[in-house]
Order: C-alpha cells, then sequence, then structure tokens
C-alpha cells in the first residue's frame, strides 16, 4: 500500500500553505486589498471628472429653489420651494402609491388565492387562468396598457363617464368628492383611534383568558364592532361634522372634490392585479402547507370546521404566507418606481429624474434614492426576522 | 350439476356516472357553489364573446395603411406594418439576415441538446456558451469578415430583448452562485462581503440601478472611456438578477444535509471539488423552479431598459404608438407586446415543471 502523505514533510508537520487557516487569512487580506483598490480607483477617477466637469460635491444643493413645478403634491410646493422639498414630495407620492396598491393587492390577491383552492371548478379555472396570465406579462407593459390603452383614450372633461353628479371619470383622471371636516370631527378620529386601542386590548385579554380557560370569546366580530360602531356613533351625536366638496365642471376641466390623476390610477390599477398574482399563490401554498392531517386531527378532537379553520388552518398557513406576503409587499414598493415611465412623479422621476437632471449632483442623488429604499428594505427584513422568530416551529 | 350464474352488475346511477356527475361534484355541489358557477359563467359571458368578436371576427388582418382598418374590430394591420421593427428595431434592412442567420444557428444547436442520445454533448454544450456568443456578437454588429459595421444603438426590438436577457442569464446564474457559496463560507470577510452585495442590491429598484450605470458609471471610469449604453445596462441586470440568484441558490446549499458536506470531506475532496461534483448538482436540482422564476424575472425586467433610452420590443412599440399616422391603435400594440412576453415566459415556466420531473430521481426531502 503506498503511503505518501504529500501534504506532509519529513519532519511531519504540515507546511504553512497547505494550512486550512493560513489560507483563509491570505485570501481575505487579498480580498480586501483587491476591494480597496477598487474603490480607490472609483473614488480617484469620480473625484477627478467632477472636478473637470466643475460639479461640486456635497448636499448643498438640496437649499436651492428647485423652480419645476410638480403634476401631484400631498405637501404644499411649488417652483420656489427647494429641491430638498422635491425630495420629500416624491417619496410622499411613492409611498402614496405602495400604500393604495398593497392595500387592493392584499384583497384580490386573498380573494383570488382562495378562489384557486376552491372546489368549483369553473371558479378554479378562473383564478388559475388570472394568475398566469398577469404574472408571465411584465409589470411596465401592464402600467402602459392601463394608461396609453385604457386611461388616455378616455372622453374628454365635457363628456365624463359619471356615476350620479358627484363621480366623474374623463381622460384627466378621476374625479370623487372631497370630504372636508368640520368642527367636531376631531372627537370622530379621537372616538376611531379609542376603538382600536380597545380592540387591541380586547383581543389580548381574549387571548389570556383563551390559553388559560380554554374559553373562546368572539374577538373578530366585537373588534370590528368597536372599531366601527364608535366612530359612527360619535359622528352622529355632535352632528355630522363632515360635509362632502363635489367637483363641478369649470371652464375645460373639473374643480373642487378629490383629483385621481390618471397615473395614480394606472399605476395603482397595474401594481395591484400584478402583485395580486403573485400574493395568490403565496396564499395558495400557504394554505396547502398545512397537511390534511392537521384538519383530520382537529376534526378527530370534536372541533367544528369554523373553529378548525381558525385555530389550526389559519395560524399555519400564516406562518407560510406572512413571509412571503412581505417579500411581495416590498417588491411592489420598489416595482413603484416604474413610475417614471408614465409620468406620475414619484421618488425616481422627480428627484433622480427632474433633479439630477438640473442639477447634476449624479452621485448625491442616486445615493439618496438608493437609501431611501435600502431603508425600507431593511425595515421591512428586520420585521421578517423579528416575525419569523416569534413564530418559528418549536421542534423537538 | 348447476353452476351459479350470478346476475351481472347493475349500471350506476345515472347521476354518479359521465358528464352530469362531474358536473353534479364540481361545479353544484351545494346552493352556494351553484350560485359561484353561474356568477363566474355570466362573467364570462360578459367578456369573452364581445373579445372575441373584437380580437378575431371583426378584426382587419390584412393592409399596408390605416384605410384598410374600418370594420370596427381590431387592427392588426398597425401590427403586421410594425412587425419587423418590432423583431428587428433600428436594424438595418438589408442585414436582417444576420440576426436570422443567428436564430437560425441557435436553434440548430440548441435543439440536439434535447435529444437524449445524442453523443457530442460534451463538446457542443461549451460551444454554445462560449462560441456562441463570439459569432453571434460578430454576426450583429459586423466589422469582420466585409460585414458592414451596426453600432449598438441600431439594435433593437424583439432581438435586443433577447439577447438582453440571454446575456443577462448566462452571467447571473454563475455569479450567483459564486455569491451563494461567498454566503455560506467560513471566512468572515468573504461572507460579509457577499452579504453586503447581496442585501444592497436586493434592496433596490432595477430602474435605480439602470440609472446609476448611465448615469454614475461615466463619472466612475477614468476620463475619456467610451462605454457601450447597452453594455452598461446588461451588467446592471446582470449584477441586479445575480443577487437574487444567490438567494436562490442559497436556499438550495441550505437544504443539502450535513452528512453530504461531511461525506465529501471525508473522501478528501477539496473545497471546490466537493461543491461541483457533490453539493452543488444536488443543490441546483433542488432549486430550479427559483432559478427558472428568477430567469422570468429577469427577462420581464428587460423591459425596462426603455426608460434609459435603449429600444426594446417595448419601446418599439412605444414609438410606433406615437407615429401620427397610426395614432389610437395603443391596444393593438401593446396586446401583441403582452402576447409574446406572456409565450415567452409561460414557456419557459412550463419548461421548469417538465424539468423538474424528469431530474426528480430520489425522494424528495
Amino acid at each position: 500500500m503506498a503511503t505518501e502523505h504529500y501534504s506532509q514533510d519529513s519532519t511531519g508537520k504540515v507546511p504553512l500553505w497547505r494550512q486550512p487557516t493560513f489560507r483563509a487569512i491570505v485570501f481575505q487580506v487579498l480580498l480586501v486589498l483587491c476591494i480597496l483598490a477598487f474603490g480607490n480607483f472609483l473614488l480617484s477617477n469620480t473625484l477627478q471628472n467632477m472636478e473637470q466637469r466643475g460639479i461640486t460635491t456635497g448636499f448643498g444643493f438640496l437649499d436651492n429653489a428647485a423652480g419645476f413645478g410638480i403634476l401631484q403634491s400631498l405637501i404644499p410646493y411649488d417652483e420656489t420651494y427647494t429641491y430638498g422639498r422635491t425630495f420629500v414630495v416624491g417619496l410622499l407620492n411613492t409611498l402614496l402609491v405602495a400604500a393604495l396598491g398593497i392595500f387592493f393587492a392584499t384583497f384580490l390577491g386573498f380573494f383570488i388565492g382562495v378562489a384557486r383552492l376552491s372546489h368549483n371548478w369553473l371558479v378554479a379555472r378562473l383564478a388559475t387562468v388570472y394568475i398566469e396570465t398577469f404574472r408571465n406579462i411584465p409589470l411596465l407593459l401592464q402600467i402602459m396598457f392601463w394608461y396609453f390603452a385604457v386611461l388616455r383614450p378616455l372622453p374628454l372633461p365635457r363628456q365624463s363617464l359619471s356615476i350620479g353628479d358627484a363621480v366623474f371619470l374623463n381622460n384627466r383622471g378621476l374625479f370623487v368628492p372631497r370630504p372636508i371636516a368640520e368642527d367636531g370631527f376631531g372627537l370622530v378620529v379621537a372616538a376611531l383611534l379609542l376603538a382600536i386601542v380597545g380592540a387591541v386590548v380586547l383581543a389580548r385579554w381574549a387571548r389570556k383568558r383563551q390559553e388559560a380557560s380554554g374559553q373562546q370569546f368572539p374577538t373578530g366580530l366585537s373588534a370590528f364592532a368597536l372599531i366601527v360602531g364608535l366612530p359612527l356613533l360619535t359622528y352622529w351625536v355632535s352632528g355630522s361634522p363632515l360635509h362632502w366638496d363635489n367637483p363641478v365642471l369649470g371652464g375645460f376641466n373639473f374643480r373642487g372634490g378629490l383629483e385621481v390623476i390618471p397615473e395614480l390610477a394606472a399605476l395603482v390599477l397595474a401594481l395591484s392585479i400584478y402583485t395580486a398574482a403573485f400574493i395568490a399563490e403565496a396564499v395558495r401554498s400557504g394554505i396547502q402547507s398545512v397537511s390534511h392531517g392537521q384538519t383530520e386531527a382537529a376534526y378527530a378532537l370534536g372541533l367544528r370546521p369554523r373553529v378548525t379553520l381558525k385555530l389550526v388552518i389559519i395560524p399555519q398557513a400564516m406562518r407560510v404566507i406572512i413571509p412571503q406576503l412581505t417579500s411581495q409587499y416590498l417588491n411592489l414598493t420598489k416595482n413603484s418606481s416604474l413610475a417614471t415611465a408614465i409620468g406620475y412623479p414619484d421618488l425616481v422621476n422627480v428627484f433622480a429624474g427632474t433633479t439630477l437632471n438640473q442639477t447634476g449632483q449624479a452621485v448625491e442623488v442616486i445615493a439618496m434614492t438608493m437609501g431611501v429604499y435600502l431603508l425600507i428594505s431593511l425595515v421591512i427584513s428586520l420585521f421578517m426576522n423579528w416575525y419569523n422568530k416569534r413564530n418559528q416551529l418549536v421542534e423537538r | 350439476m348447476t353452476t351459479h350464474v350470478p346476475h351481472p352488475d347493475l349500471p350506476p346511477p345515472s347521476t354518479s356516472i359521465g358528464a352530469i356527475a362531474w358536473l353534479r361534484a364540481n361545479l353544484f355541489s351545494s346552493w352556494l357553489n351553484s350560485l359561484l358557477t353561474l356568477g363566474a359563467a355570466y362573467l364570462l359571458y360578459l367578456t369573452i364573446p364581445p373579445l372575441v368578436q373584437w380580437a378575431l371576427i371583426d378584426a382587419d388582418w390584412f393592409g399596408d395603411s390605416r384605410e384598410a382598418c374600418e370594420s370596427g374590430g381590431a387592427c392588426w394591420v398597425f401590427v403586421g406594418v410594425r412587425m419587423n421593427q418590432f423583431m428587428y428595431g433600428l436594424y438595418p434592412e438589408t442585414e436582417y439576415w444576420r440576426i436570422n442567420l443567428a436564430a437560425i444557428l441557435l436553434v440548430l444547436l440548441m435543439v440536439p441538446l434535447f435529444i437524449k442520445r445524442f453523443p457530442w454533448k460534451r463538446w457542443l454544450v461549451p460551444f454554445v456558451l462560449f462560441g456562441y456568443p463570439v459569432i453571434a456578437f460578430m454576426l450583429f454588429s459586423g466589422g469582420v469578415f466585409g460585414l458592414e459595421y451596426v453600432e449598438t444603438s441600431r439594435w433593437g426590438g424583439l432581438t435586443l430583448t433577447l439577447i438582453l436577457s440571454s446575456v443577462g442569464m448566462a452571467a447571473s446564474l454563475p455569479l450567483g452562485i459564486l455569491l451563494a457559496l461567498g454566503r455560506r463560507s467560513d471566512m468572515p470577510i468573504v461572507k460579509s462581503v457577499s452579504v453586503v452585495i447581496i442585501e444592497f442590491w436586493r434592496g433596490v429598484p432595477l430602474i435605480t440601478v439602470l440609472f446609476m450605470s448611465s448615469v454614475m458609471l461615466p463619472l466612475f471610469l477614468p476620463e475619456g472611456t467610451h462605454f457601450d449604453k447597452l453594455l452598461r445596462a446588461m451588467i446592471g441586470i446582470a449584477l441586479f438578477q445575480s443577487a437574487y440568484m444567490a438567494e436562490v441558490v442559497r436556499s438550495g446549499l441550505q437544504a443539502i444535509p450535513k452528512g453530504q458536506y461531511e461525506a465529501a470531506q471525508a473522501l478528501g475532496l477539496s473545497y471546490w471539488q466537493s461543491m461541483g461534483l457533490i453539493i452543488l448538482p444536488q443543490a441546483l436540482k433542488l432549486v430550479i423552479p427559483g432559478i427558472v422564476n428568477t430567469f422570468i424575472a429577469l427577462f420581464k425586467d428587460t423591459t425596462l431598459v426603455l426608460i434609459i433610452g435603449l429600444f426594446d420590443m417595448l419601446a418599439m412599440i412605444q414609438a410606433a404608438l406615437a407615429d401620427p399616422n397610426w395614432l389610437g391603435y395603443a391596444i393593438e400594440g401593446l396586446s401583441f407586446a403582452a402576447l409574446v412576453y406572456w409565450v415567452f415566459c409561460f414557456s419557459m415556466s412550463r419548461y421548469s415543471l417538465s424539468l423538474e420531473r424528469k431530474l426528480h430521481t430520489g425522494h424528495t426531502r
């Protein structure tokens, strides 16, 4: 038998270059050196290029007047405000689209996901067709479809499609009555907050009681009654402190009311329909991940179907659904940056678009824009880690 | 002796076999289900007949100008007239044969790969991966063998979409595997570098990456370096998707039991040998659906290059919609694009399903 030890010399010691720890150190030192060299290369080039083009570094430009208008702003804004303000306006517009998209996509996605598992053949097939259609078409194309093919060709304001004399749809957007708060509306808001706090307290109490005694409490129903009922009651008692400002046709466009610009409508439609297809798949995989044995065991224990669903299936399915759901929310938020293709003034369009072009501060502007998205995804992944830790399966 | 002759079996009740039974079980099992079925059928009745009427029956198919579209249905003439631009972009018309030749060559090279017992597969695969791109690049770009030079800014249409996505796929898989191995490495610096790279690319939208590659790359490089716009977009897309690919591969690596790693070490295999021969083949097989999903996402994401001014298929269609001679045919143009993208993505996802079934040799964990 040949007993050659290539890795050992005559003294029986492993030579230095064959020791894993030594090799690891050498390799990592080389890696760090490479990264430093590369970083230095980029940095020196950037500084040199900026100097040659006469671009000043730093964030001083944020205080200069912007001098351009923005189609939609949630806070007061006009041309005289600063570049810093355009950042905030864009960020708020991005958050608005993301919030609306997440709201609609969640409802639609859960609905389609459950429909896909329906025992009804036709309904399940329709849900499958929905998912396979919208998942396999690029989002940008869908956004453009809603904007250029559906919303732009709508009639002019004078020939608007309307529901009653309150809601109007035309190529300038969707116009709905705007609620205007009067004195005393603060009470209603306070009542709503109070009701939410009350519902949370109630849910914790009911959970504790169930864990201690096994007695159940209709938490969902009573929380719903509390959150809807209390504000309504306050509204009625304080004498309806709210009136509606209807949009009115004046000149070539509508005045008053709440205006939803077509860009926003197209973006929200496309984002929710597209993301709903992915959420539906997450919901389906979550529900299917709960083995049938769980249902049978619950029935064997004498639980009724509704209780089984609430206490056995949904909690286990949620463990699979929630992580996928949050990553879809994150995707939706990042995808909202496609707004720039149809000119909706989101962060990328306003700040990384117009502001960048006007100031030429490419490095700062792109870094700030990326920073915002990184921050959002960091927050969401922190939440995911917390959730996963809390809901991990505790195995033997 | 009398033999006992049993009565022949009675047929099952007519309500438990055939179409009626199927209908009862799947569509009308309860009053709620019946209601759902009727509702869904009504929905179909409302949408499908007008859609078919518009898209097929009333549609105009032939002609070469706007006047051919008078029947009120879909005007596919618009798509037909523009078809060459949708496929080839702004590529010079006399040179279309080069793209066609490259496409035919690719098909001819790919067909044997799907034949199970093709003998020269081990030479063909490297050729398709490394040789073919060189040939295709020479064909597309020209400037050699007397071919006319065509700058990349004239590449476009579906051709560009396919070039972008195949380069992206070919680059993002190996990069993703490297990043995934780095993230699972024992070396703290390698691991943290990989984590930072992966999380950074996954945390930002692709569009900001493309913006960065088109605005910031020229700043990063020495003065006077010319960097092709198409190449910049390719780098952006490949880096972006490789981070997603890394996470997919990592999930596969995590699913391989520790015994496999230990067994490879016990056999005396080096790190790269054990990864290449033992771990990766198993891990990649497990995550084929994830890899294909990433490829599909990449294919869909190539549409974003229209925002930085490259003319992929969607951009060509958008440009055609703005043609004053053909205003008002957005639905036709975009539906055509949707159909093309859908066919590609859907067939990729079906292929991944069949591949998964074919490679499913052992028991799944």
